[in-house]
């Protein structure tokens, strides 16, 4: 039988929760024993690949780029989890959403600018922010949910070695902290 | 005193005469959850986690305000009960601005101790993201209305027990909000004696002590139990937090 594949994703977010993945340190080790990682901000890949198996997602959906991605990852994989309290309901990266999109840009791009002020509207290359970060989970369907700011690494462990023992996770309330 | 009997999740209690379904169901360790309520303060009613079934009424009734007759039958945590609550968790949460991890009181937050008792995994509606207001006004203390559920211990405690009454509520429905004085700014209040009582009996991270980091705020509400036994009982109990 082939190794599950596995795909961790990394949209609004400050990338502690991919942080604390590797975190779970050694048992890391034993992962790549029965994973195939094919797509990972820690992995050099292009394009969400198809037929996924696992996907965790870090980070609010806060642009143009991370709407794209979030369906594409919907489209590809079969259980797509919401990695962390970004993801799981927007956390620290919708903070912003109490300003408009124009007021962070200018605040960004021309105040705190050190030479060139400018916004850069006309580079297609360059994602456009939401007018609000939101939770994965209002923009695609999600199957589960790891909290926590981060995830601590023995929650990852555990309900990865779930999924990789065929069984749904259930978390204990120890595990189920916002924060 | 008139005793009366009741019967609570299938086992017969009796009660006293003036006793809400809240204080009997307590008294026989029967949880029911709550968020307004805080022993020593009056009953208020209106978060509605405490809500309870009772036979032969088609309304749900809040246990904190709710007074039994003879003979009431009563259901404190029905599948229908538990869905409505973990409801009431989701739709606070969406309302408000509660980002726990940038919180003071992140782990000693009696909302997030909720949304834990109530199984809530995600919020099934879509995030408010409200424009809410800090007031920083005051020189000890910080009103950041992101974090506020309008429990209204705070306009209580202020009224019942400090005898201030700088706190009121304003407006309606969603744009509800605590006010001090006449919608002044906090630090610009003269009712206000700086005692702390609101800040201490403050569920979430709404009000604060100045000065306090991420998970530093651990908020003691002994001082409650410890001044309410004086006045009703004349007793001057020993604070539970001193003798610790």
């Amino acid at each position: 039988m082939s190794k599950p594949r596995v795909a961790t994703a990394w949209l609004g977010g400050c990338s502690g929760c991919h942080m604390s993945f590797l975190d779970m340190d050694e048992r890391l080790i034993d992962l790549a024993d029965k994973i195939e990682l094919v797509y990972s901000p820690i992995a050099d890949v292009k394009e969400f690949p198809t037929n996924v198996d696992v996907a965790l997602v870090e980070g609010a959906v806060t642009n143009s780029e991370n709407e794209e991605l979030a369906h594409q990852i919907r489209r590809n994989a079969r259980f797509v989890i919401s990695f962390g309290d970004c993801a799981t309901t927007g956390n620290v990266t919708a903070l912003r959403n109490k300003f408009s999109v124009e007021a962070i840009e200018h605040r960004s791009y021309i105040e705190l600018s050190d030479k060139n002020p400018m916004v850069p509207n006309e580079y297609e290359t360059i994602a456009k922010l939401m007018k609000k970060a939101v939770p994965l989970h209002e923009v695609i369907t999600v199957d589960f949910f790891l909290h926590g700011c981060p995830p601590s690494a023995d929650e990852i462990w555990f309900a990865v070695t779930e999924l990789l023992a065929g069984r749904t996770p259930v978390l204990s309330t120890a595990y189920l902290r916002f924060g | 005193m008139a005793i009366k009997t009741l019967t609570i999740d299938g086992e017969q209690y009796s009660a006293q005469e003036n006793e809400t379904v809240l204080e009997i169901s307590r008294e026989h360790g029967i949880k029911i959850p709550t968020l307004c309520h805080l022993d020593g303060l009056s009953a208020f009613g209106a978060c509605r986690l405490c809500l309870v079934e009772i036979d032969g009424s088609p309304k749900l009734q809040p246990a904190c305000t709710t007074i039994p007759s003879e003979g009431m039958i009563i259901r404190t945590n029905s599948d229908k009960l538990q869905r409505y609550r973990r409801m009431i968790v989701e739709l606070l949460a969406s309302e408000g601005n509660h980002q726990c991890a940038v919180c003071v009181v992140n782990t000693y937050c009696e909302l997030q101790n909720l949304a834990y008792d109530v199984g809530l995994i995600y919020v099934r509606f879509p995030y408010l993201f409200p424009d809410k207001s800090i007031d920083a006004t005051h020189k000890d203390y910080v009103m950041d209305h992101n974090r506020c559920v309008l429990c209204n211990r705070c306009v209580r405690v202020c009224h019942e027990v400090e005898g201030a009454h700088v706190w009121d509520i304003a407006g309606r429905g969603i744009d509800c909000e605590i006010i001090s004085d006449m919608h002044q700014p906090w630090g610009a209040s003269e009712a206000c004696t700086s005692c702390g009582k609101c800040v201490r009996v403050c569920p979430t991270g709404a009000l604060v002590e100045k000065g306090t980091g991420v998970s530093e705020m651990h908020k003691d509400k002994d001082f409650l139990k410890y001044i309410v036994t004086a006045r009703n009982k004349k007793e001057w109990i020993n604070k539970v937090h001193e003798t610790d």
